[in-house]
């Protein structure tokens, strides 16, 4: 059990930097690409694509965000936070269907 | 990379240390390697920690089996780098290329163990989703896996559902097929450290 506290913590200590540690775009912002919600166009459509359909975030996107204001280092930080957001809602999801399972799911749970 | 920071924007020390990788390894350093050296303050360096928990800490998981997932994970991202690195991890790994090969082209039908498949399983549908049920969690555990490794393939899959998004969202360029294995036999021998 240590070792799977060690891989959840290492991915905490990850979530909580990016969120609440020292940055060039505001934490509110961080915290809304982390979410993906709440952001203004264009920001809104790369973070969206970042967090649901990665593999089309273009060239295009990109250069719209910088035109719209970003530093290339707030984009840096807003897309990784997109990037752990997402992850971390699928980490979640999947322990909480595995506490779920192993909660109801065993027959000698009845105690 | 799509920021022209990510390209130019390093210390005189990590060029060095670029220009020395570049020297010995005979490839360029991959981009995947260049965006932790990025400000590690802010993500390279805790990424690279959970990362190498994930992917090399204590698991009932082997090597093989946990690059094999984040291959598969990340060609349900469609993440065409990262398919391409842990593609040659994997095989390298398992010292099997068609095993891994036969995964990819078809998870259902590929000549894998009952328990990794299931995980496979899930883990697919999780990326792809965004959720999994209790259910399908059950039909895992009833393949034999146990709740720890539930636990190890989903720190695996946190950890590809970051490295995929950046590299596709950042634009990291594909390396050779040689450039592939020269960094598959860094992996397998450094971790992600």
């Amino acid at each position: 059990m240590a070792d799977e506290d060690k891989k959840r913590q290492a991915h905490r200590a990850l979530v909580d930097r990016v969120l609440n540690g020292e940055g060039r775009a505001s934490a509110e912002q961080r915290a809304r690409a982390f979410g993906n919600d709440g952001l203004s166009p264009p920001l809104d459509v790369l973070i969206g694509k970042v967090a649901d359909r990665p593999a089309q975030v273009t060239e295009e996107d990109l250069a719209a965000a910088k035109a719209s204001g970003c530093t290339e280092d707030e984009l840096f930080e807003l897309v990784i936070c997109a990037a752990v957001g997402q992850s971390a809602r699928l980490y979640e999801a999947g322990l909480a269907a595995l506490a779920e399972a192993t909660a109801k799911g065993r027959p000698d749970h009845a105690t | 990379m799509r920021l022209d920071t990510l390209n130019h924007g390093y210390g005189p020390g990590t060029r060095l240390l670029f220009a020395l990788i570049r020297l010995f390894s005979g490839h360029p350093v991959p981009d995947a390697a260049k965006l932790v050296f990025y400000r590690p303050d802010f993500y390279g360096a805790l990424a690279k920690e959970f990362t190498h928990e994930a992917m090399r800490g204590p698991s009932a998981w082997s090597v093989g089996d946990r690059e094999l997932m984040a291959a598969y994970v990340s060609k349900v991202n469609e993440s065409a780098f990262c398919v391409g690195a842990h593609t040659a991890t994997a095989r390298q790994a398992y010292q099997d290329g068609p095993r891994v090969a036969a995964v990819l082209a078809d998870l259902e039908s590929a000549p894998i163990e009952g328990p990794l498949r299931a995980t496979l399983r899930m883990l697919g549908k999780l990326t792809r989703e965004g959720k999994v049920s209790a259910g399908d969690m059950r039909e895992v555990l009833a393949a034999g896996v146990s709740p720890q490794q539930v636990k190890d393939a989903l720190a695996v899959c946190a950890a590809f559902n970051t490295t995929d998004r950046l590299a596709d969202a950042f634009g990291f360029e594909l390396l050779s097929p040689e450039g592939f294995e020269a960094g598959a036999k860094y992996l397998l021998k450094r971790g992600y450290r």
